[in-house]
């Protein structure tokens, strides 16, 4: 079940450096480099954290829905895993996505929440629904059925995430014209240069924790088979 | 396959209709839900989104009950493992559940679409009602496809019924926007406006769309 | 949309990226935590290696 150690951890030294220096020079741009937005000024320098985060939150549970669909068909518990570390990054990142959104939200408008905002809405629902992943995995004992209940919600919640997102707009667009855009419509060049090495530097953050956590788990797991056969064959009855 | 699933519906609607637990609780819930409604909001009679607000509220809170006992009273008493012991085809076992739930939904709403607008709605009801039929029979489908599935995934684990709720009510949400919000124009106070045709289209596709993951996932979620 | 004076906007900004910085800390702080139970595990069951050494050796003592 579990595979070698050098499968998920290979070359995560080089990725997390690689993540380092990219967001290192994406927010060094971003606060020496891009001018300043006519309309919002300074308070627009918070879209290069809180979009790209919404962005890879978004991909991040699909790709989970997408590991949970591998899952059921290969029967292979690895990529259970696989989804449950994309989940769970995910996220934390949606967290991230509704408070800097807040943040972003009372600084344009004084107020910590707006129903304006269908991008916000929706991860609010989104974050609503994945909350429960965790309480459904760990309330269900038999391994087995653990992984397959969980790449079901996976594979549903992964598809619910666009379907989402398209409803909450079409129900905005009717009673307000969206007035706020958290896209990158119509931007100058150097704002979209800053924008997606941001972007870049997020999915590169997001892999390496990712990665990384993939890796942990899978040296725990070997840990207790291993603690496993020691007590059994060298130590049995050994004292605790 | 069709035999299959009429076979596990009447079993299922005997079931109900023997034990009585069911519909009876999910009418009495959306009647409470209207008593409350009424207080909560302070006002006599209600319109427009108002109303529509309340009744998909009421029709929603009643619909997570009816998915909360689809599964388990045959979790309980061993029946689901009997079933699944025989050579049935799952997609059946999920059309019979899916088309349990619409029965017992049509069933509710036969009742509490007249105890609204007797209770709760300023304007007559009368009039709403060919638009109210389609936007609920839709919906209901939705519901349907979505508390079949949900209610699959909740049953296999020992919170049951606290996750199916808190799984169910997100998934409906685009359902909720696009029934809410058609049945709003239809309780406008100067008598039903017209509904704009993207919302029936969206309640559809939903229906379709969960529907197909249903069929896709089933398999793997009974098989044990 | 109101643009804010730098003094008032700047706090929010700098809001945000604390909150992402924050984040990613208590990740770290998860993993490390983690790790220190990892390790323990690792010293266990060298105890328990050395146990077994014993008892291996034990037995062949008293033959």
């Amino acid at each position: 079940m579990t595979d070698s150690p050098t499968v998920h951890g290979r070359g995560l030294r080089r990725l997390a450096f690689l993540t380092a220096i990219t967001l290192t020079v994406a927010y060094s741009m971003v606060f020496f480099w891009t001018p300043n937005e006519a309309d919002q000024g300074f308070i627009q320098k918070i879209f290069y954290i809180h979009v790209p985060m919404a962005i890879v939150a978004l991909c991040g549970f699909m790709a989970g829905g997408v590991f949970g669909f591998i899952q059921l068909r290969t029967g292979k518990r690895v990529w259970d895993m696989r989804s449950y570390v994309a989940i769970h990054l995910s996220l934390m990142l949606a967290t991230g996505t509704l408070i800097t959104g807040s943040i972003w939200v009372k600084a344009s408008w004084g107020h910590w929440w707006v129903w304006d905002e269908p991008v916000l809405v929706s991860f609010l629902v989104v974050f609503l629904l994945y909350a429960c992943y965790q309480p459904l995995r760990f309330s269900i004992e038999d391994p087995e059925r653990q992984s397959r209940a969980a790449s079901v919600f996976a594979v549903v919640a992964g598809a619910f995430v666009p379907l989402n997102f398209a409803a909450v707009r079409l129900a905005q667009a009717y009673t307000h014209p969206r007035t706020l855009g958290t896209t990158t419509g119509g931007m100058p060049g150097s704002m979209m240069l800053t924008f997606l090495i941001a972007l870049v530097g997020m999915s590169l953050l997001f892999v390496t924790l990712w990665k990384f956590e993939m890796t942990s788990k899978n040296a725990r797991m070997r840990l207790s088979s291993v603690r496993r056969r020691i007590e059994r064959d060298y130590a049995p009855g050994g004292n605790i | 396959m069709i035999r299959q699933t009429i076979t596990l519906l009447r079993k299922d609607l005997l079931l109900e209709l023997r034990g009585r637990e069911s519909l009876p609780a999910m009418v009495l819930l959306a009647g409470t839900t209207m008593v409350i409604l009424h207080f909560a909001l302070g006002q006599t009679t209600v319109s427009g989104s108002i109303a529509s607000g309340a009744l998909w509220v009421t029709l929603l809170f009643s619909a997570t009950l009816g998915i909360n006992r689809l599964f388990v009273a045959e979790q309980e008493e061993g029946g689901l493992d009997a079933v699944l012991l025989t050579p049935v085809d799952r997609t059946a076992i999920l059309a019979a559940k899916a088309l349990t739930l619409l029965i017992f939904m049509v069933a509710l709403e036969l009742i509490t679409i007249p105890a609204f607008g007797l209770l709760l709605l300023g304007p007559a009801l009368g009039p709403t009602l060919p638009g109210l039929g389609l936007v609920l029979l839709l919906a209901d489908l939705s519901i349907a496809a979505v508390g079949a599935l949900v209610g699959a995934i909740a049953v296999q684990s020992r919170i049951r019924d606290l996750l199916a709720p808190l799984l169910a009510l997100p998934l409906l949400l685009p359902v909720l926007i696009g029934a809410a919000r058609s049945s709003a124009q239809l309780f406008a106070e100067a008598g039903p406006a017209e509904i704009p045709g993207r919302w029936p289209l969206i309640l559809a596709l939903y229906a379709l769309v969960f529907g197909l993951l249903g069929v896709a996932l089933y398999d793997n979620l009974l098989d044990d | 949309m109101p643009a804010l004076p730098l003094d008032t906007a700047g706090k929010y900004v700098a809001a945000v990226y604390l909150v992402f910085m924050f984040l990613i800390l208590i990740y770290v702080a998860i993993m490390s935590a983690r790790l220190g139970r990892v390790e323990k595990e690792i010293a266990e069951l060298d105890r328990l290696l050395e146990l077994g050494d014993k008892h291996a050796k034990a037995p062949a003592e008293t033959e």
